[in-house]
């Protein structure tokens, strides 16, 4: 049923410097793969090439394999690429439950099915009962569960990461990254996450790959 | 004298032979053609007692003869000229938008001579054998120009000076003790800025009374306009330094003359309307001191007219409308101090004796003079003196 | 066949379209007017005759008694208001950027902006005179006159009445202009750091954050220079007419009766235009003068700790810019409701409710035009203005920066270079003295003005929430109207307010290309102020104020209201 996330060939230069140079990569659903690397190594670029909204100022070429489809052609929308950011993104106009109905998917059409996952999925991650609060009132760590379970219901076939820990204080952190991390192996998810910190790479427990010193910057 | 006779009987002889040439029409079908049309009538938009009296015009013709009017507001009547020429430039020869426009003077000689009118149509309207052509010369000649039957007349003008008895206590009689009273109290005397009609009208006063042969005026300016405009820049020169600020700023116009007073800077203003004191007192606009006096060799008066351009689109409708603002009705409202307090064109001698009780039972008003003593009026210059004074003013006084 | 016509109604085709649809809208009519102003500047004009090309109009121009004065008023007062009030502007923003009082002048701003240059300058016209609101709140009993001094305080020859009256209402447009750049520049950090370095909070900001804003707000510079140097109707009310700016003489022209004067006129207009391309190349130099001076001034690395006269003087002159403004507006409000007010009485002795009241239906049908096209011409610019940005951030290639000059010519072209032509251009195409020809006239405008208000929040919104929105699986256009507009919504609605105030403040384009049958609230107030009885002025000069105000109003509301349990979406200035 599950399926990898796999890139073949992935190549990305801007101004003819090579960011990416023919990256063949495979990521087991259910495992996390690290990218490590500097500040303008690619690393977010190659977030956006595989999300689909990588500027065009870029030329970028390779496959991209999500679900078992090869999606290289299809708009960011279609891709079922999920994505989660150092700061949480909750769209402040909408209420915690309308946020979360934003990522189900529209095939879900009853609305109380759509209203039970919603109210499932805040009871998983211990905000039962928070679907009416605007998402100003939650704090950071609260924010950041909310924000898991909106990509989460949107029932993505690979989820990336770039560096969603980075901006959380070292307790919430510590709490935060094993609760992303279960999720993603309990969903079967393949993950891609970058980060400049080893301690992530440690705790993702996966394979870990290095940017940034094919050109002879230092890795 | 006698060049103006003959000037008279030359322009009335032009104007019959024009009518004989038009195309004779009928009223009742004009009145049928008019019907449901929308006249837009072109009217400085300033006062708002005027415009309030043209809005109760359009009620009437609208209920009599179900043609809807419509007032364009102009701040200068020189911008539906405008209009009209735009029009010719772009090729509308039918449709336009303007369909009446209150004019006179050198607007109306310039549209006449570039062919921007209607020709000949003031024979056909009901009302107008009730105007005094005879009394009041100025109906068959605007500005000297003659009138051909291309404009219609609306009301009469007369030149004279609002006074505030409060602080003026013996007006001035002549234009020269104008000036020495200007010189005794500085500051308090003012007109408004040329080209504005008024203005150039306080200059062309100026000039009747000083110039060496004032009959001359009534000819095209020509080579001799130097000489002939001579003996009024002295006098300018010795008026502006006591004028209110120095002769260094003017009002625009004639209201905003009014409002100087109304305000307490000036003490004594032009006026082309011997009821203009009079209806500002009941509109709280100037206080109730004020009064009323003309100069004792006379005073330039002029009459207004409503003319058609050449390509307007309710032709029918807008002959229509003039001919109501003709009638006795009609003139004796406007004539009324508290509704405008404009003189009537129309000679009361025409009227049947029920029209003419309209104009008997009319109240003065406060500070308006009985036309026993409204005085001598005097014509108006040839048009061509008017861009003679307007230039050599603003080369002398407008520039540093 | 379904196909291609789906694909062509796709909105993100559509959206491909959007920046030739503005271009076509805006600089079309522009130049076709240029033409038909340039054709009889040079003889041509066959209505009246003039079918060579000659250049005798040139020769009657230069011939003209006084030009030289108008020439040199025009120029001074666009540079003078121009300096003066980003002058103010900026100082107080050096001075006390980050403290309340900034914020609070920020919160005055809306309304003093929503004010029609017009309503100002009849207001502070009767502020100022000798018989006005000032002198007679301090008359008799202070300055002892029981009948007005006779000075010459406005219209005054030199003109410095008019450039204080366009002053005051320049500084909240520059301010806001600035505040729009300190949004873009991290202002705050900056001055942080160099505040660590020992300088002075002022001389920090002008040293750290000026030169930085000064390139987003050189545009605005020069649309506030170019309008002091073509302005007409606040001119007729505040600006001298011994001999008058060349803009209002060339007005003067253009209504003559004597039609051919209509050649020199057009003569002038092109001279007009010169003056406001040369008014720029004198700023473009001095902008070099200053450039080097402050960057000497930069590198010896002077502290300036010692700025407090400076600072109040800098809060002193924003102070009576915006108190000046407040007072005209009151001053047109107890004018609207008195029956007498005669000098030197302080305030109205008889109020009244007449002037409402007895012109009732008149008022209201003129309001409710205001209205009708200011809405539609807002509305139109704004869809534009959010479809052209929308397409920038979709394919950054496709739009040049540079483009962005050509949403300026409407606002540097003086009006009076192109109208008359552009009313040519209407009539022949039948389309004058309808709503649909002013909407387009006001829309000119509007739309540069939008696109001023609306350009920065939209690009400084974080594209992150698009991705994020579109890795949920929505498409790209439930992201637009689910997510980004929604989130930008204060933003669109105050751009839409903008555009509003300026179309209810169009007095010229009103008057060309609604052949005169269409009268608005400005058009009215112009129309009166000729006839001078204040009560009326003060009716529709209120009312002019107030219209614009509203919009500004339901701008902030409606979000308000919407998003009131939204705490991050709460104004927090």
């Amino acid at each position: 049923m599950a399926h990898a996330l796999e890139l073949h060939d992935v190549h990305i230069a801007v101004g003819g410097r090579a960011l990416i140079d023919h990256l063949d990569l495979v990521v087991s659903p259910g495992t996390v793969t690290t990218v490590m690397g500097e500040s303008g190594a690619g690393k977010s670029s190659l977030l956006a090439f595989l999300c689909g909204t990588l500027s065009p100022a870029f030329a970028a070429s390779g496959r991209v394999v999500a679900g078992g489809v090869d999606v290289s052609a299809d708009p960011p929308e279609r891709r079922r690429i999920g994505i989660l950011f150092q700061d949480d993104l909750l769209f402040p106009h909408m209420s915690v439950g309308q946020n979360l109905a934003f990522g189900l998917p529209r095939s879900i059409d009853d609305w109380r099915t759509r209203s039970r996952l919603i109210a499932d999925g805040l009871a998983e991650v211990g905000l039962a009962g928070f679907g009416d609060r605007d998402p100003a009132t939650l704090s950071g760590g609260q924010r950041a569960r909310v924000a898991v379970i909106r990509v989460m219901l949107s029932q993505p076939r690979a989820l990336l990461l770039d560096e969603p820990f980075s901006k959380l204080d070292a307790a919430t952190k510590g709490r935060f990254r094993p609760f992303v991390f279960d999720h993603v192996r309990k969903r079967s998810i393949p993950t891609l996450l970058v980060t400049h910190d080893p301690q992530d790479a440690l705790a993702a427990a996966g394979p870990v790959i290095h940017l940034g010193s094919i050109d002879g910057a230092p890795a | 004298m006698v060049r103006r006779t003959l000037a008279l009987a030359l322009g009335a002889v032009a104007w019959l032979a024009g009518t004989a040439h038009a195309q004779p029409e009928n009223w009742s079908a004009i009145l049928e053609k008019a019907r449901g049309q929308t006249v837009f009538f072109n009217a400085w938009g300033g006062d708002d007692r005027i415009n309030t009296y043209v809005a109760w015009a359009g009620e009437q013709v609208k209920t009599r003869f179900g043609v809807t009017v419509q007032q364009v507001k102009l701040t200068d009547t020189a911008e539906a000229v405008a209009r009209v020429l735009a029009e010719k430039s772009a090729g509308r020869s039918v449709g336009g938008s303007v369909d009446l426009i209150w004019i006179n003077g050198e607007n109306f000689a310039a549209m006449k001579r570039n062919g921007l009118l209607q020709p000949s149509w003031t024979h056909v309207l009901p009302n107008y054998r009730f105007v005094d052509t005879e009394g009041k010369p100025t109906t068959l000649f605007d500005f000297t120009i003659p009138v051909e039957g291309q404009e219609a007349p609306w009301g009469m003008a007369q030149v004279v000076f609002m006074y505030d008895t409060a602080q003026v206590r013996e007006p001035p009689r002549t234009m020269v003790a104008l000036s020495a009273w200007a010189k005794a109290n500085p500051g308090r005397l003012t007109y408004p800025q040329p080209p504005n009609f008024l203005g150039t009208t306080f200059l062309k006063q100026a000039l009747i009374e000083l110039a060496v042969d004032p009959k001359r005026l009534a000819e095209p300016a020509g080579e001799d306009a130097e000489k002939v405009l001579a003996p009024l820049w002295p006098y300018l020169d010795q008026l502006h330094p006591v004028l209110w600020r120095g002769g260094r700023a003017f009002p625009a116009n004639g209201p905003q003359q009014r409002r100087l007073m109304g305000d307490n800077e000036v003490d004594i203003a032009i006026s082309f309307n011997p009821s203009e004191a009079s209806s500002a007192i009941a509109n709280k606009e100037l206080p109730d001191t004020v009064r009323t006096f003309v100069l004792e060799g006379g005073t330039i008066g002029n009459t207004s007219f409503v003319a058609i351009p050449f390509n307007a689109k309710a032709r029918e409708g807008a002959m229509v409308l003039a001919d109501f603002l003709l009638s006795p009705e009609a003139q004796a409202r406007k004539q009324d101090p508290r509704v405008w307090g404009g003189p009537t064109v129309l000679a009361l001698d025409k009227l049947m004796a029920a029209d003419r009780q309209r104009f008997v039972d009319l109240p003065l008003g406060v500070a308006t003079l009985p036309p026993d003593r409204l005085g001598r009026v005097l014509p108006e210059p040839h048009p061509t003196w008017v861009e003679r004074l307007e230039k050599e003013w603003q080369r002398r006084y407008a520039t540093r | 066949m379904a196909a291609p016509v789906r694909d062509a109604l796709n909105p993100a085709r559509m959206l491909r379209f959007f920046p030739a649809a503005t271009l076509v809208f805006l600089l079309g009519p522009i130049l076709a007017g240029l033409l038909g102003t340039a054709l009889p500047a040079f003889g041509f004009l066959p209505a009246l005759g003039g079918e060579q090309l000659s250049l005798r109009p040139w020769e009657q121009l230069f011939a003209t008694p006084g030009l030289a004065t108008s020439i040199r008023l025009s120029l001074t007062t666009g540079l003078i208001t121009t300096a003066l009030a980003l002058a103010i502007v900026v100082l107080f923003a050096a001075a006390w950027h980050g403290t309340a009082v900034f914020r609070w002048a920020q919160r005055l701003l809306s309304p003093l902006l929503s004010v029609p240059h017009v309503a100002v300058a009849l207001g502070f016209a009767f502020l100022l005179i000798p018989s006005g609101w000032l002198m007679r709140m301090f008359s008799p009993w202070a300055t002892g006159y029981t009948r007005p001094p006779d000075y010459v305080l406005v219209q005054d020859p030199a003109g410095i009445s008019l450039i204080l009256g366009l002053v005051i209402k320049e500084v909240p447009y520059l301010f806001l202009m600035v505040m729009a750049a300190l949004a873009q520049v991290d202002a705050e950090r900056y001055r942080t750091v160099a505040r660590t370095f020992g300088y002075g909070p002022m001389v920090a900001w002008l040293k750290a954050v000026f030169p930085r804003i000064y390139p987003q707000i050189r545009l605005p510079i020069f649309a506030v220079l170019a309008y002091g140097v073509s302005v007409v109707d606040v001119a007729m009310i505040l600006g001298p007419t011994v001999p008058p700016p060349l803009s209002v003489q060339l007005m003067q022209w253009f209504n003559d009766a004597d039609l051919a004067y209509r050649f020199v006129a057009s003569a002038g207009a092109l001279l007009q235009f010169g003056l406001v391309i040369g008014a720029i190349a004198i700023w473009c130099f001095a902008e070099r003068l200053v450039a080097y001076v402050g960057r000497r001034w930069i590198d010896a690395g002077s502290r300036g700790r010692s700025d407090g006269a400076i600072r109040a003087a800098a809060v002193i002159a924003l102070a009576i810019a915006f108190i000046a403004i407040l007072f005209s507006m009151a001053a047109m409000a107890l004018w609207s409701v008195a029956e007498r007010w005669r000098f030197p009485d302080a305030m109205p002795s008889v109020l009244t409710a007449a002037n409402w009241l007895e012109r009732t239906p008149d008022l209201w049908a003129i309001a409710l035009t205001t209205l009708v096209i200011a809405v539609i011409a807002a509305i139109v610019a704004t869809i534009l203005v959010v479809g052209n940005l929308e397409l920038e951030t979709r394919r950054p290639e496709k739009i040049a920066q540079r483009s962005l000059w050509l949403l300026y010519v409407p606002l540097i072209v003086p009006q009076i270079a192109f109208l008359f032509g552009a009313q040519i251009l209407l009539v022949w195409a039948s389309l004058d003295g309808g709503l649909l020809a002013v909407v387009w006239g006001h829309f000119l405008f509007v739309l540069p003005y939008v696109f001023l208000s609306l350009a920065d929040p939209y690009r400084s919104w974080d594209v992150r929430f698009a991705r994020t929105a579109l890795c949920l699986g929505a498409s790209p256009r439930r992201v637009l109207f689910a997510v980004k507009l929604p989130m930008l919504l204060r933003a669109v609605l105050v751009a839409f307010a903008v555009g509003f105030a300026v179309s209810v403040a169009q007095y010229l384009p009103t008057l060309f290309a609604g052949a005169g049958r269409v009268s608005t609230l400005t058009t009215e107030a112009v129309a009166l102020s000729a006839g001078g009885d204040r009560r009326l002025i003060g009716v529709y000069a209120f009312l002019q104020m107030a219209l614009p105000f509203l919009a500004f109003v339901v701008a902030a509301a409606v979000p308000a209201w919407m998003f009131r349990r939204r705490r991050d979406l709460q104004v927090t200035t």
